[in-house]
């Protein structure tokens, strides 16, 4: 099959441009990269379709070939009606992160940089415990303490 | 027997309930279960231990079986088989068990909390032992290995609020899971080389498996590992005494007698087939003799009772290890009786702890004194067990030792050096054994120097009951083992047959054994009586193998790496994870695909038409003035021109459904970038821009050179004809219609439309959802009772200059008279806002477009169109007339809820699925009905016309939501202020200022 030049280039530079984008920190500029690799992602998968052809609409006097690859076709349209629901939802997302922080920025996990920054000690796992030597504290003979000692630790 | 199973199991789960009405009594309703069990069990014993122990399940001879089909293509069943050695283990399962519950009756209070879920676990842990003892099965077997191991690790966590306890529980279940898994691999491993997981097959088939050399050598080793973890041997046997910090009932049940001897039954089950293994004595017989001496060495220093006990057990169960590792027939006799030895004893010494514990309130040996004269009862008992354990005659605990020393004797004679050593080190482990139970005596018992005897009430006589069955079993199978040796037979009769068979007995006259015997009690006198010079060179002598500081070690290390793996990779930065994502999807294909050599891009066309070269230079100016623009809605513009870009190449390839949806969408998108972003500043950098450009820009550029690359090869790869070949056919004779992109949408791949539409209806509702935050924000609107020019006051600043008075005035004339209401909400939009040239051309556009959108459905399948795009179309006539005339005007035009809509595009679409299952055929199998009306002419109705119906309101809802979230609601939050002012309602909270 054919390999058309053009189209390719297009597709490329449109990565390129949606990956650039998509690595920013400002929310609508990532959020306009996923909408420029959207759009070459549906160009590669024209593209890997063929050569132009016919609409394909049937006619019954046209060989299989003629048309242009439907196929490719019913992909790209659901994809474009799909990246249109995940703008909305994404511009959903950038007016709430305005609203309630007022940032527009994609900012640092702090959850995330806190586990990586948390200590090796762990109480429950390293702090002495003295020895028991008995089940029933405190009361000799009524050991009903069994559940109500608390930590001992 | 498999009743017995579900009976436990059952009265197990109801066990909590019971304790609600019944108090602590209920230990005794629980107890009677394994007893019934346990008289189940004699009354059929004979029929276990008379059958042919080697004999394949379901010939006439072979032990009751009970076989049901679970995982037949996995060769894994639901096998149970009852032969003398499980029979035995089930008395020391059964019984024990009953005797402990028994026990607990008295042991705990009526006020304790969580007693019920404690008699529950205790019982299906008896249970879950019936279960691994019964098990014809490895994966069954293994299955029910690992509920013992939870119930233990619940158990042991039952003073949940005492911080040693949960962490023992938790080092119990690490341990001993450890060694399940790793012999859960071994038993794969077994039972693929066997090709069958029914346990008494692979022993059949031994002899050949052993032939296979290091495959089953290995096999067993992963297999031993989890015997030993079980049963507690060296490096393994730090969790046992940890695990005291259950109570003590569990600790006499599962700690002495029944879990820790699951290892044990592990041992003695493939002892027959498979101790002539490579590996299989030098680690059993080393492993235990070693855990035997540091087992006794450690409990001659403890000063809590239960610690002797728990040493003592670590101690007898290398010990039991060790005879059993032996592999021949005299081991097993003698091996099997000292298991039940040790538990009729230590399962009594635990319980004697318990009572100490329950009635002085401690277990230190320095602080108890004088019980001997306090409770001489308690004092009688303890002293029967703890001279069976020193092997003391006339008890049991002492001929099951004889023959022990009788079968090491004959193991030393044939073995030359090795044996002599496993020989004298059981002697000196046998000395420390005598010297610990006299520790036990003395420290729990004795008047001590100094100190006032222990306050010690009466102990009840049921209390004390389970102890003296216990201790009856010790004292009268002294002097009948016969019917133990009845029972222990038939299981030895699965060995080679020895030349000189022992028998248990407690007078065999003056043998070797004997001397054995005499000679390692007078030496456990003597350490017993030097114990004060013993614990000196104890306190000099430090630990120089600490299993349990290494099991801390490896634990912290695990924790620092998993510490140190999360911050290297999980920085909490996006654009960090996004590069090592892309990095990989980057550099992975480019690699393979230069490694595989894949065919150069050929056949290279530079273009289909001229315009298609024009049009994607536009594309390429229009993505790269996004990459320049700094401000928002400029960035926005220019992403379009690529969308737009992106229609037009649709259209010159071929492409007039795409072209219409892409046209459609583009301009929806844009609609709402406007709406959405107008509360954000104009310029786009709120803060500095993202640094690192040069390495963005690299890998961009990097990702699109390789996607080109990676896309050329593939297509000149391309050797097979397209499968859409097919399709034009398919879709004019199978799907009725002419437009094979629609047919194929709606028809043959139906299943990923009805899938998309359900994503589009979720994403519809996350966006009202982030929008609304409460709810979906289905209210109606109504125009007669919103007050006139009242909506969107001042929200969007309107240029002032070209706004002249004149202007105003003619739009407050248009405002304020009521006969040209072009619109139905018109009114309602601030006068500032009003357009009377766009009111007027909505009125004529809207019920065009709508006209034109529902054409667009119903042409679709034969002519380009279809529910995506009508749809759309449909949005469009929306955005126009909120555009137009507000919010109150969108609710106004659409009476529906966006909800209901969505809901009611996706019962259509899947009763569309649906409906063709009553007529006979498939799932989404669509049909053709041709009917000719008057006027209309002949038409043909495709059913997969109702499905496309269903994706036009799904489509039709999505928009409507994203106009009434990101424009209505927004507007309703913003009303009356400028865009730069405060959007969010924190600070209006914060401040007090707001609606």
């Amino acid at each position: 099959m054919s390999t058309n030049v053009t189209l390719l280039i297009v597709m490329g530079v449109l990565f390129a441009v949606g990956i650039y984008l998509l690595l920013e920190r400002s929310l609508t500029r990532v959020l306009l990269g996923i909408v420029v690799l959207g759009n070459g992602v549906n160009l590669l998968i024209l593209a890997s379709g063929g050569r132009r052809g016919e609409a394909p609409l049937y006619e019954a006097d046209l060989g299989a070939e003629e048309y242009s690859d439907p196929l490719p076709q019913a992909l790209i349209l659901t994809a474009i009606v799909i990246t249109f629901a995940v703008t909305a939802f994404m511009l959903g997302m950038i007016y709430r992160s305005w609203a309630i922080s007022r940032a527009d920025v994609v900012a640092d996990d702090d959850e995330d940089l806190r586990v990586s920054q948390q200590s090796t000690f762990d109480f429950e796992e390293d702090s002495p415990v003295p020895e028991d030597t008995t089940e029933f504290d405190g009361d000799e003979i009524q050991p009903d303490t069994i559940q109500e000692t608390g930590p001992r630790a | 027997m498999l009743l017995v199973l579900i009976a436990l199991f059952a009265v197990a789960g109801i066990a909590p309930f019971l304790f609600r009405m019944l108090g602590r009594s209920t230990f005794y309703v629980l107890a009677a279960v394994p007893a019934l069990a346990f008289v189940w069990l004699l009354a059929n014993f004979s029929s276990f231990i008379e059958a042919d122990q080697g004999a394949a399940s379901g010939s006439p001879n072979a032990p009751p079986v009970q076989m049901f089909n679970w995982l037949p293509s996995l060769g894994v069943h639901l096998d149970f088989r009852m032969d003398a050695l499980a029979a035995v283990l089930c008395l020391l399962v059964l019984g024990v068990g009953a005797l402990v519950l028994f026990y607990c009756a008295r042991y705990f209070k009526n006020e304790d909390p969580h007693t019920g879920a404690f008699g529950a676990q205790l019982l299906a842990f008896a249970a879950s032992m019936f279960g691994l003892v019964t098990a014809d099965d490895m994966i069954l077997m293994f299955i029910f290995w690992e509920l013992t191991t939870i119930l233990s690790f619940l158990l042991i966590g039952f003073n949940r609020t005492r911080m040693g306890a949960r962490r023992s529980a938790l080092t119990a279940l690490m341990v001993t899971t450890f060694g399940g898994l790793t012999m859960l691999a071994g038993l794969i491993m077994l039972g693929t080389a066997a090709g069958t997981y029914r346990i008494s097959e692979v022993l059949a088939l031994a002899p050949e498996l052993t032939r296979m050399g290091t495959y089953i050598d290995v096999a067993i080793v992963l297999m031993l590992v989890g015997a030993i973890s079980k049963s507690a041997l060296i490096p393994f046997h730090f969790w046992l005494p940890g695990a005291m910090a259950a109570p003590t009932p569990v600790s006499a049940y599962l700690h002495a007698a029944a879990m820790v001897k699951a290892g044990i039954y592990l041992i003695a089950r493939f002892a027959p087939g498979f101790h002539e293994t490579a590996f299989w004595q030098p680690v059993l017989l080393w492993l235990g003799l070693a855990t035997m001496l540091i087992g006794g060495w450690r409990a001659l220093k403890q000063n809590d009772l239960k610690l002797v006990l728990a040493y003592g057990t670590v101690s007898q169960l290398g010990f039991l290890v060790l005879i059993l590792g032996i592999g021949t027939p005299n081991a097993a006799m003698a091996g099997l009786a000292m298991m039940l030895a040790h538990g009729f004893f230590k399962a009594t010494l635990f319980l004697i702890v318990g009572i100490i514990d329950h009635k002085s309130g401690t277990r230190d040996i320095r602080q108890l004194s004088g019980l001997r004269s306090s409770s001489p009862v308690l004092f009688v008992v303890a002293v029967i067990a703890a001279a069976s354990m020193a092997g003391v005659p006339p008890l049991f605990g002492f001929v099951a030792k004889e023959a022990v020393y009788e079968s090491l004797l004959e193991h030393a004679s044939s073995n030359g050096a090795p044996g002599m050593v496993l020989l004298l080190g059981v002697m000196l482990g046998s000395a420390m054994t005598f010297a610990y139970a006299a520790r036990f005596l003395w420290g729990g018992f004795a008047r001590k120097a100094g100190m006032k005897p222990t306050p010690f009430p009466k102990v009840p006589w049921l209390f004390l009951a389970p102890l003296l069955v216990l201790t009856l079993a010790t004292v009268v199978f002294a002097w009948v083992p016969g019917s133990l040796e009845a029972a222990i037979t038939p299981y030895v009769g699965l060995f080679p047959a020895a030349d000189h068979p022992i028998h248990l007995a407690i007078w065999h006259g003056f043998t070797p054994a004997l001397g054995l015997s005499l000679v390692s009690m007078s030496a456990g006198v003597v350490i017993f009586v030097a114990r004060k010079r013993i614990s000196k060179v104890q306190a000099m002598v430090p630990a120089y193998f600490d299993a349990e500081r290494d099991y801390k070690l490896i634990i912290t290390g695990v924790d620092n790496l998993a510490i140190w793996l999360t911050g290297r990779t999980q920085r909490g930065s996006l654009s960090f994870y996004l590069v090592v994502i892309l990095m990989t999807a980057l550099v992975l294909p480019t690699v393979v695909s230069l490694w595989l050599q894949t065919p150069a891009p050929g056949n290279l066309i530079a273009f289909d038409t001229p315009a298609q070269l024009v049009i994607g230079c536009i594309m390429i100016l229009g993505a790269l003035g996004a990459l320049q623009a700094n401000r928002r809605f400029l960035a926005v513009l220019m992403v379009s021109v690529s969308g737009y870009g992106m229609a037009a190449i649709f259209a010159l390839q071929g492409a007039p459904d795409l072209a219409v949806t892409q046209l459609l969408v583009e301009t929806i998108v844009l609609v709402a970038f406007v709406l959405a972003l107008r509360a954000l500043p104009v310029e786009l950098w709120s803060k500095n821009p993202t640094g690192h450009r040069l390495v963005r820009a690299l890998i961009g550029i990097g990702f699109g050179a390789s996607m080109i690359y990676i896309a050329a090869t593939s297509m000149a790869s391309r050797i097979a004809d397209p499968i859409s070949l097919a399709y034009p056919e398919l879709a004019y004779t199978g799907g009725a219609g002419k437009n094979i992109v629609n047919v194929t949408l709606v028809d043959m791949r139906a299943w990923d439309t009805f899938g998309e539409i359900t994503v589009l209806a979720a994403a519809a509702t996350g966006v009202a959802s982030l929008i609304f935050v409460r709810g979906r924000g289905d209210k109606t609107l109504n125009a007669a009772l919103v007050p006139r020019g009242s909506v969107d006051h001042g929200s969007e600043a309107i240029g002032g200059a070209s706004h002249s008075r004149s202007g105003m005035a003619v739009a407050k004339n248009f405002a304020i008279s009521s006969k040209d209401s072009w619109l139905v909400a018109g009114h309602t939009l601030a006068p500032e806002r009003r357009s009377i040239t766009f009111e007027v051309v909505t009125r004529l556009l809207f019920h065009t477009i709508l006209l034109a959108s529902v054409y667009l459905l119903l042409a679709g399948h034969n002519t380009p169109g279809g529910g995506f795009a009508g749809g759309l179309l449909a949005g469009l006539a929306l955005a126009i007339r909120y555009l137009a005339g507000g919010r109150v005007e969108l609710a106004e035009a659409i009476p529906v809820s966006p909800g209901t809509l969505m809901g009611s595009g996706l019962a259509l679409a899947a009763a569309s699925a649906v409906a063709p299952l009553f007529f006979g055929a498939q799932i989404f199998t669509s049909a053709a009905i041709e009917f000719s009306w008057p006027l209309f002419g002949d038409h043909k109705f495709v059913t997969s016309t109702i499905f496309d119906i269903g994706v036009y309101l799904v489509v039709v809802g999505l928009v409507i939501d994203v106009l009434r979230s990101l424009g209505s609601e927004i507007d309703e939050r913003s009303e009356g202020r400028s865009p730069t002012d405060t959007h969010d309602l924190v600070s209006d909270a914060e401040t007090g200022v707001g609606r």
